[in-house]
């Protein structure tokens, strides 16, 4: 179910959001200070290919990552197997990744908003 | 419990994979009993149909576990006192395997993927060559030499969720094993061995949730043994070796 | 059939498959609530402002609480899986790593 190509994407995915998810902590913690208004986010974000980069590569590594561990869920919690469990996997992934490549544009790509 | 004027309140598991029940036993409690000692008891003076499996009685050969209470033991070395709630026990087959019957686990899909991980011994030399001298204390054999006591009596097995969950998962003594063989100077196939842990109900299926480890009652690490596995495929992976 | 589970290792492995579920249910939401920037600013400024109740501060304490226990218990997991170290030096890597995470982070809350 978990072979060892699946088991490295899901690991070397995890390398990559360590520090993503540390940055995006102290984001959160930096930015809620004093509440949060869409003026005060897209004025940090919009426009910068620094923050573009920053989310873009953890939508995508995320989007890997949460398929992957939705997937040994779904199998060895609900016995998905066989084709439905492909499918579903690379549904979430695909999802995961429209959804997300979506917000990145709309926070990071200038002159949206 | 002094003599035989208490009484235990036994649950024995009667029946199949396809079906059963528990069936109640009322057996007199000793002040040295072992959980095989009352299993045996109810065979030989409650009902001679009971079925269920041993042969050393000392812990040795592996053949008597069984889910005491809802968890594995070697019922041969476990002693009642240690595991009654109350005056009541519940014995049941080992968890994960299907049942022959009664308390009986059918052994075969743990010893089937106990080869399947590439744990038939594949010597390195023949008969005519030279021994290859095994040193004690080299940090390789003292990994290999960390799993050789394993008994096989599957408690580990019976004990891991992740087995529990994924049917193809070799699971936590067939993967010892095949730790124990890579690190052997004396085994020749090692890349067959990390193939066989490679696949789709590999050694990375495991979550380290250290339930083998807890239970297994020889005090083995197989949790252990299992990240060595990955570390060994990851190294092989990096290198491109796939 | 259910063996007693209540030791550390399995504890751990819990809450990293809870809270991996968890933040996997969230992040579809989360994604749909940021690209309202691009297509209604208002309704996001609407959303921002409901996130100002006490109940959803809360919840998203527990959000960002499951975010640093999944990453935290996920490093964990690659250094049993890859580093060959004994139990003892692991465990005091690991309170090492507490430590500092939590000293560091007092001195981050001191300063923003």
């Amino acid at each position: 179910m978990l072979d060892l190509r699946l088991y490295m994407l899901q690991r070397i995915t995890a390398l990559v959001m360590a520090p993503l998810v540390l940055g995006h902590i102290a984001v959160m913690i930096y930015a809620v200070q004093g509440g949060l208004t869409a003026e005060e986010i897209l004025g940090r974000t919009q426009g910068s290919v620094f923050w573009f980069l920053f989310y873009g590569s953890f939508v995508v590594a995320v989007s890997i990552h949460a398929a992957i561990g939705l997937r040994v869920i779904l199998h060895e919690t609900f016995g998905l197997t066989g084709l439905a469990l492909r499918g579903v996997t690379w549904g979430i992934a695909a999802l995961l990744l429209a959804m997300g490549g979506q917000a990145v544009i709309a926070v990071t790509w200038s002159g949206a908003a | 419990m002094n003599g035989s004027d208490a009484m235990l309140e036994v649950s024995v598991w009667r029946g199949t994979t396809s079906g059963g029940a528990y069936q109640d036993f009322e057996v007199p409690a000793y002040e040295n009993q072992t959980i095989l000692d009352v299993v045996s008891w109810i065979q030989h003076y409650a009902d001679a149909s009971l079925t269920y499996r041993f042969a050393c009685r000392v812990g040795m050969c592996g053949s008597c576990a069984m889910m005491v209470n809802d968890q594995p033991r070697w019922t041969c070395r476990t002693h009642v006192k240690k595991v009654l709630k109350g005056r009541k026990l519940k014995v049941a087959p080992l968890r994960n395997l299907p049942v022959i019957k009664d308390l009986a686990a059918d052994m075969d899909p743990f010893f089937d993927k106990w080869v399947a991980a590439g744990g038939a011994h594949q010597p390195s030399a023949s008969r005519t060559e030279p021994i290859p001298p095994v040193d004690p204390q080299d940090p390789i054999r003292v990994e290999a030499s960390a799993g050789i006591e394993c008994i096989n009596c599957s408690i580990c097995y019976a004990a891991c969720d992740t087995v529990a969950g994924n049917s193809d998962y070799l699971g936590p003594a067939a993967l010892q094993r095949a730790w124990t063989l890579l690190n052997d100077a004396k085994h020749d196939a090692k890349d067959k061995i990390l193939d066989a842990v490679s696949g789709s109900g590999g050694c990375h299926n495991c979550h380290s949730m250290g339930s083998c480890t807890a239970f297994c009652p020889n005090d083995l690490d197989p949790m252990s043994a299992i990240a060595g596995l990955k570390r060994a495929t990851t190294r092989r992976f990096l290198r491109g070796g796939r | 059939m259910r063996p007693a589970r209540a030791h550390p290792l399995w504890l751990a492995f819990v809450l990293h498959r809870v809270s991996g579920i968890a933040l996997a249910l969230f992040l579809p939401l989360h994604f749909w609530v940021l690209s309202l920037a691009l297509t209604r600013p208002e309704t996001l400024n609407q959303f921002l402002s409901f996130a100002e109740q006490p109940v959803v501060k809360l919840a998203e304490f527990g959000l960002v609480f499951l975010l640093a226990v999944h990453a935290f218990g996920g490093l964990r997991l690659m250094a049993l899986e890859w580093l060959p170290w004994s139990v003892p030096q692991k465990t005091l890597a690991a309170g090492a790593v507490g430590v500092a995470v939590l000293i560091s982070g007092t001195f981050f809350l001191q300063v923003v």
